[in-house]
């Protein structure tokens, strides 16, 4: 550990049940240092985070802060040793005023009443030295997210000291509060604080940060100074990728398809996307790549009706102008969209497999016209079959099934639809090697039986392998489309890492 | 026919708590089980049990698929008393039989579509949405009656309250019917399954394309014609409307029924079969207190006692000590047990 260290962690070890979720992780902070922490989710991240403060007990390792070994019991111990956590939803209480959650559980007290007046002038004078010069009596929920983030900080900061944690603070921001947040954490490190700062934009590292620490798969992949670290090699440190040119020969060739069957012309909604423009074509597999937070689900949200377009924003499917305001009517048009948070999204956990799989083509024939009783076990044993369900019966409730298998159902929930666009959104995340084959093979599958199909995955060989055209996204907006022999995973990492642009209108 | 067994199964405790409940009745009062019959009517404690069980196994109907799609209607007393009180209204105005039962039920799915709006469109939290109509409901009930219990002399509308239909009570062929069309609409249909989703997982049924909206709205109006069947029901049988007291507090026991008839405050899996049974086993313990004799100032206690000790029976921490205890070590477990102590 160098003279200016301030916290060490080594070989700091975290086991879940059926997983290792932190193997050997070494990360180590200097005074007066902004320390990115990056990865992809379940790199190890939060993990790490939650043993440095004492959130989760850790297996295995030590942490050193100052000089001295430490082990926290609960994130309480870790503030009052020194280390302060900001998190991304403030966890301060939004009702009560800002005086009070600066002061909450620490008020000056005389003859144990506590004196308000004290305790305003207080909050005032430390916020001031952040540049803040608001009302503190107000309650907090009445200011931004932006001014509650700083506050929280304050807070974090008068109680520990030593060490801020800041777990991805910017990212219900909009640009001029992350700058004024910026301000305020630039600030703080010229003070000497130790500051770890995770977010999953890649800008904002370089705009702030020293280092850069890369997590995978819950083992450190490097460490480096962020001014000698170029964007590229970032983005294949975090995807993991060894840059080999794969790419498949016998995918077809972009031009040899037909008229576009489905376009979308300037769709886009504001805050949540820019406005694309996307046409995709009968018996075409579209990818979509970006890091997470780039705008990949919502492209998929919005092109499946759950979050409705801007009022400028059209669909046109097979030449004729279609509104495509909610699921249902995306449904009519023989959509289908398997969702990433398959356990939120997608399963409906007591009902049986057999009633998963047909719900969504009972839910499009109407309640009038139940899909008959034999009729479902047939379609359900057929699924179960074609796509390997591993299941001992089909009345099993799906949430008895393991994440595989209930990928698989909710696949087969679409298909049995007889679909013609299906919409995948991370279709192999959290499920084994056997069952990710399998999935990328019906993918291939579908596509030669002209279904038009559009995934997003963050494993950017799967994409090579399958795509016909491959998206590119960037901090919400589409920044590239590479098609025939661009598709490789050198170009996808080299489109998302890319510097922006300014473009000249 | 794996079906029926698997039924069975589910109502298992239901049917045992009712079966042991009868029995109990039976030791201190042994002409229970005893049905005449005189004018063609069957008169006898049991068919007092599904008689006065009447108001609560409709309401219960609908309760039972409300609380399948995750809410509550505590509005249903209050819309009887509205819908009591419309009944008495339009009959001693002088409207025929078949037009006063259409505008009472007519405004029995009005309240329901009301509470359909706040939950579904709103998206106010059930309990609360259906609060407002419990509250208001009572007070709209008492402008129609003008305060007093509006009395009726119509036949025909008393009869629906106190007439009987091949030698049953009408009340309770009344409730037998509408259980039996709802359930078969909801299990025929599609409904069920779809309601059921909805109950478990929302968004994700929205996703695959289930109109919730319209299901919820749906299941509040179901609700409120069966609240509106139970009103019409007890302002038939004292052939007058009680704005006050018609229908108090049956929201509790309606939600009772369903919970001791095993369906989830959670939503999801529903049986309306259970729900009346859960109706009939409180009725049986309302109807066997008095029968027995007991002060009437141990009613409350004695019902809450016999509830409390049913849902530990379903509950399913009791049914894993259940098959803990069915296995062969049971003994030696026991031992430990005794050593412990």
């Amino acid at each position: 550990m160098d003279d200016n260290g301030i916290l060490l962690a080594k070989d700091i070890v975290k086991v879940f049940p059926g997983s290792r979720a932190l193997d050997g992780v070494n990360f180590s902070l200097r005074r007066g240092e902004v320390h990115a922490l990056l990865g992809e989710n379940g790199a190890g991240k939060s993990t790490l985070i939650k043993c440095l403060t004492g959130a989760y007990r850790r297996d295995g390792g030590s942490v050193i802060l100052d000089g001295e070994t430490i082990d926290p019991k609960n994130p309480l111990g870790a503030q009052a040793l020194g280390i302060g956590t900001v998190y991304q939803e403030v966890n301060l209480l939004p009702n009560l005023s800002v005086a009070e959650n600066l002061y909450l559980g620490r008020q000056p007290r005389r003859f144990g009443l506590i004196q308000a007046g004290r305790m305003k002038r207080d909050a005032r004078d430390l916020l001031g030295k952040y540049g803040l010069d608001i009302d503190v009596s107000a309650s907090l929920e009445s200011y931004s997210v932006a001014v509650q983030q700083v506050v929280a900080i304050a807070r974090a900061v008068d109680l520990s000291g030593k060490v801020l944690i800041l777990d991805e603070p910017t990212a219900s921001l909009d640009a001029r509060e992350v700058e004024m947040l910026f301000d305020v954490v630039r600030n703080l490190k010229a003070q000497g604080l130790g500051i770890i700062f995770i977010t999953h934009f890649i800008e904002q590292v370089y705009a702030l940060s020293d280092r850069i620490t890369v997590l995978r798969n819950g083992r450190l992949v490097a460490t480096r100074d962020a001014e000698t670290l170029p964007r590229k090699e970032l983005v294949t440190l975090m995807l993991g990728h060894e840059l080999q040119e794969i790419s498949k020969s016998t995918r077809p060739k972009a031009e040899q398809f037909s008229q576009p069957r489905y376009r979308f012309k300037n769709y886009g909604k504001p805050g949540v996307i820019k406005p694309f423009d996307l046409a995709i074509r009968a018996g075409e597999v579209v990818g979509v790549a970006g890091l997470l937070g780039s705008g990949r689900t919502e492209t998929a949200e919005l092109l499946f009706g759950i979050r409705t377009p801007d009022s400028g924003s059209k669909a046109l499917i097979d030449g004729s102008e279609v509104a495509l305001t909610s699921p249902r009517t995306a449904i009519v048009r023989r959509f289908g969209f398997c969702p990433e948070d398959r356990k939120v999204d997608g399963i409906i956990g007591d009902l049986s497999i057999r009633e998963n799989i047909v719900i969504a083509l009972q839910a499009r024939r109407g309640w009038w016209k139940p899909v008959s009783r034999s009729e479902q076990n047939a379609i359900a044993d057929k699924y179960i079959k074609a796509l390997d369900i591993r299941t001992t019966d089909r009345e099993k409730p799906i949430r008895l099934l393991s994440g595989g298998n209930q990928q698989k159902a909710i696949l087969a929930r679409w298909l049995a639809t007889n679909p013609e666009f299906l919409i995948l959104d991370e279709p192999t995340r959290g499920i084994d090697v056997g069952a990710h084959g399998e999935i990328i093979r019906l993918i291939e599958t579908l596509c030669a039986q002209g279904m038009s199909l559009l995934v997003i995955s963050s494993e950017l060989d799967e994409l090579v392998t399958y795509s016909t055209r491959v998206l590119v996204l960037r901090d919400r907006q589409h920044v590239a489309e590479l098609t025939d022999d661009e598709i490789t995973t050198a170009h996808i990492v080299n489109a998302i890492a890319a510097r922006e642009v300014k473009q000249v209108a | 026919m794996s079906d029926t067994v698997s039924l069975l199964r589910r109502l298992s405790p239901q049917l045992i708590a009712l079966g042991v409940i009868l029995f109990l009745i039976w030791l201190v009062f042994p002409a229970f089980f005893t049905v005449t019959f005189q004018n063609g009517r069957a008169y006898g404690s049991l068919i007092d049990v599904l008689n006065r069980g009447a108001p609560v196994a409709l309401l219960a109907i609908g309760m039972t698929v409300v609380i399948a799609t995750k809410g509550i209607d505590l509005s249903v007393g209050a819309v009887m008393a509205i819908c009591g009180a419309v009944a008495a209204s339009a009959s001693v105005s002088g409207q025929p039989i078949a037009v006063t039962l259409a505008l009472a039920i007519g405004i029995g799915v009005l309240c329901g579509l009301w509470n359909g709006i706040l939950v579904a469109f709103l998206n106010i939290q059930p309990i609360i949405a259906t609060l407002i109509l419990m509250v208001a409901g009572r007070g709209i009930a008492q402008l129609i009656t003008e305060g007093a219990i509006l009395t009726f002399d119509d036949p025909a509308l008393a009869f629906v309250g106190s007439g009987a239909l091949f030698g049953l009570p009408f009340p309770v062929v009344t409730w037998i019917v509408v259980a039996l069309l709802v359930t078969i609409v909801l299990r025929w249909s599609a409904l069920g399954m779809l309601i059921e989703a909805v109950g478990i997982n929302r968004r994700a049924s929205m996703l695959a394309g289930i109109n919730a909206p319209v299901l919820l709205i749906a299941v509040y109006v179901l609700s409120g014609a069966c609240a509106s069947i139970a009103g019409i029901a007890i302002a038939a049988d004292i052939r007058g409307a009680d704005a006050n007291n018609a229908g108090l507090w049956l929201e509790l026991d309606a939600i009772l029924a369903v919970v001791v008839g095993g369906t989830s405050l959670l939503g999801g899996r529903f049986s309306i079969v259970g729900s009346l049974l859960g109706a009939m086993i409180i009725q049986a313990i309302n109807t066997g207190i008095l029968l027995s004799g007991f002060p009437p100032q141990f009613n409350l206690i004695i019902k809450a006692a016999i509830v409390v000790v049913i849902l530990i029976i379903q509950s399913p921490e009791a049914k894993t000590l259940l098959t803990f205890l069915k296995l062969p070590r049971w003994a030696s477990l026991g031992a430990s047990k005794g050593a412990e102590q």
